[in-house]
């Protein structure tokens, strides 16, 4: 047995031994590869972590996420505890010193301030973040300073293709400047408008865009909707003048439509990362989808 | 600005004055004129200097709007230093160490008397016999767990139980781990639980049913731990695959009395894992774990093999087991002994020699419809020797169904049944009411 095992090892080795001289990054999130892709599509490989349709929040520590968390070079995540559920056991499980720390470890809300800081983490408070909100993809201005940080990071750990990474980020910026004009045009009459959400994950497109959140569906951030809460929001989201009930593509959306039905106003869902509806191709395609949905639910 | 008011109402009213009193030009008239210039003056200046308060106001709020608009947007400017250096095992709570506190109690009915409770082919060892019955304060965990520093990791978890009137605390896990080996290597030190089968490394607040299967219970007096150190190597493949080897001091079951030198028990696992589709996940592994023991509990000297093999399928869709999902779990257990046994109740009597083997498995599932809900099945069975000092015609069996309700991840209610058939003709039912909590950190659980 225990010659058979060093053979093993052997020969894991030799045939693991590293040829691609690519870097490997694992992204928890799409959108986080997303800008991985607008920012070095050909010098990385991407592993992305979760999709769309998964609730980021409760992903599970998988066999095949440790496998590729245990060959990345540099991990990209929202931070902020969002993947406090999964990561750090993926982590220890991996045995991959280069991504537990220092430069191989990029944490997106790290980069940027975060808002909702709590005053004091409590669970009757529900799952509350003590880092601030972590879902910082839908604020385009902090994706940008995000992009720039981590275009930064990938010159360093890869040095010899720094200057390709310079070069994207810089045809990035002026492409999503331009996109950042055009989208606060075209949202211009969101402003003011008020939403009712299903989880507290919005605020940071609501505040970009003026708009306003006079409810949530789960009663406490992380606790599934009750009914009698939801009867409460009948009145709130009538007299508030909601425009919609705004739920993410993973999110069960009975609860919106139960809600919608009885006050008339639309459920909408919304793609919240990439690859959320068939728009959401890209971080463009996520934006673009985002503000037609909500312009819609003005008709 | 006090002041320009009434100046300003002179500066209005005087000239009219002035045109009504014109005809007689007169000394006094004159130094009326003078004064009345000297007034107009004073408002032309007071007017003015009104003015220029006014100008340099608005040129200070142009000056503070452009301040504001010079200044980056709020939102990107605070990229602290720390943050290039995030260190997500370290933000994982606001304690530092973080800490978390498992709390469960129970209400056991068994329709037979847990005293007269006997496994026939398998004596009863370490924490393997049934419940206590009533109601009873399950094992209180506590854990702290932190890096250390950049190369360690540590957890301390302590075991707090009430066992007839007396407080028993005991220490399960307190060990260290590396972080920062090179090629994929973990290496440990410390008591821990063994990573052999599937569920002997998870603590039992993660199962999915009140107790540990029959097999755990038989061959490992529930869960395998010990004083030991370990090495694992995760292999940089697609595939998950996990390598790993252990040595333990050898004075737990199945072990004994710290032979070898305090060297008593070895073993080696493999685990291998991925994923089939977006949908499904298997994780399965194969162990050895091989143990001398010295008068161990259940009388037993001598050399034993116990081989372990485990497979778990995960359907959820999308991954997301959270909301709804189904597991698939079985584990088989070979038992190979070569030794003496003394009789433990009587250690005058002859000792035996023994060479023989054993089995047990089990089969369970889950079944996962709602972030609330979940039931599950599981079917026990050992098989026990034919001949020697344990032999049995009865091979014992167990069914047992679960309910668990979860508020949240944090706390659930579960409602066990279990037919128990330890030995011919004595048939336990099995009733148990559990809660389980969990307060502090917010762990991540294995696979």
């Amino acid at each position: 047995m225990r010659k058979l095992l060093l053979w093993m090892i052997v020969l894991l080795g030799v045939l693991a031994a590293p040829v691609e001289a690519k870097l490997r990054v694992f992204a928890c999130e799409p959108e986080w590869g997303s800008l991985l892709e607008e920012l070095a599509a050909d010098t990385i490989d991407v592993d992305v972590a979760t999709n769309a349709l998964q609730d980021v929040h409760v992903v599970e520590a998988r066999p095949s996420l440790i496998a590729k968390m245990r060959k990345a070079d540099l991990l990209v995540c929202s931070g902020a505890q969002l993947e406090i559920g999964w990561l750090p056991q993926l982590l220890r499980q991996a045995g991959n010193a280069r991504v537990t720390s220092a430069a191989g470890n990029f944490m997106a809300a790290n980069q940027v301030t975060t808002l909702d800081r709590p005053a004091s983490v409590d669970r009757a408070a529900g799952d509350v973040h003590p880092d601030g909100n972590p879902h910082v993809q839908l604020d385009p201005y902090r994706v940008l300073a995000i992009a720039r940080a981590l275009s930064a990071r990938l010159g360093e750990l890869d040095a010899a293709n720094a200057a390709i990474y310079q070069q994207r980020f810089d045809d990035f910026e002026s492409r999503w400047q331009a996109a950042i004009t055009r989208w606060e045009i075209k949202a211009a009459p969101l402003k003011g408008k008020a939403v009712v959400v299903h989880h507290s994950a919005w605020i940071y497109l609501l505040q970009w865009l003026g708009m306003r959140e006079i409810g949530s569906l789960e009663p406490k951030p992380g606790v599934p909707p009750t009914s009698a809460h939801l009867s409460s929001l009948i009145d709130v989201t009538k007299a508030g003048g909601a425009v919609a009930i705004i739920s993410a593509a993973y999110q069960d959306s009975k609860p919106d439509e139960w809600l919608a039905g009885r006050t008339g106003v639309p459920a909408l869902v919304l793609p919240f990362t990439v690859g959320g509806d068939e728009q959401a191709k890209d971080l463009f395609g996520l934006y673009d989808s985002t503000i037609d949905r909500l312009l819609g639910a003005l008709k | 600005m006090r002041l320009l008011a009434p100046a300003l109402a002179l500066t209005f009213l005087l000239p009219g004055a002035l045109q009504a009193a014109e005809p007689p030009p007169d000394a006094q008239i004159a130094a009326l004129a003078e004064r009345i210039r000297a007034l107009e003056a004073n408002a032309q200046m007071l007017q003015s200097q009104a003015a220029e308060a006014l100008a340099a106001a608005q040129a200070a709020q142009a000056e503070l709007q452009r301040m504001k608009t010079a200044q980056p947007d709020p939102a990107v400017a605070e990229v602290s230093v720390t943050a290039k250096a995030g260190d997500v095992t370290a933000a994982a709570n606001q304690f530092n160490p973080s800490i978390a506190l498992i709390l469960n109690g129970s209400y056991v009915n068994h329709s037979k008397d847990p005293l007269d409770y006997r496994r026939a082919g398998f004596p009863l060892v370490g924490e393997g016999g049934p419940s206590a019955n009533g109601l009873r304060l399950g094992e209180s965990e506590l854990s702290f767990a932190a890096n250390i520093d950049d190369k360690l990791y540590g957890q301390l978890t302590v075991a707090m139980e009430s066992e007839a009137g007396e407080t028993h605390v005991g220490i399960e896990e307190a060990y260290i781990e590396t972080t920062a080996l090179p090629g994929g290597f973990i290496a440990r030190g410390g008591r821990f639980y063994s990573n052999i089968g599937y569920l002997n490394s998870h603590h039992p607040h993660t199962d999915y049913f009140s107790d540990r299967p029959l097999a755990y219970q038989a061959f490992l007096g529930n869960q395998y731990g010990d004083d030991g150190v370990q090495l694992r190597w995760i292999a940089p493949t697609d595939a998950y695959l996990e390598i790993g080897t252990e040595a333990f001091r050898g004075e737990n079951a199945p072990a004994a009395g710290a032979a070898h030198g305090g060297v008593g028990a070895k073993t080696f696992f493999v685990h291998a894992g991925g994923d089939v589709g977006s949908n499904n996940s298997w994780l399965a592994g194969a162990s050895i774990l091989h143990a001398d023991a010295r008068d161990g509990e259940d009388g037993f000297s001598g050399r034993s093999n116990l081989f372990l093999f485990d497979f778990t399928w995960k359907w959820a869709p999308h991954g997301a087991f959270k909301d709804s999902g189904i597991v698939l779990r079985s584990e088989a257990f070979i038992d190979d002994r070569k030794g003496v046994v003394i009789d433990p109740q009587d250690p005058l009597a002859l000792a035996q020699s023994w060479e023989g083997k054993r089995r047990g498995a089990y089969v369970e599932g889950l079944y996962r419809f709602s972030r609330s809900w979940d039931v599950g099945y599981r079917y026990d069975r050992l098989w026990a020797a034919s001949s020697g000092p344990y032999a049995s015609d009865h091979d014992p069996q167990r069914h047992s169904i679960a309910a668990t309700w979860h508020n949240s991840e944090f706390s659930l209610l579960r409602l066990q049944l279990a037919r128990d058939e330890p030995q011919a003709h004595f048939l336990d039912n099995v009733f148990t009411l559990q809660y389980q909590v969990s307060l502090g950190a917010h762990g991540a659980h294995k696979f």
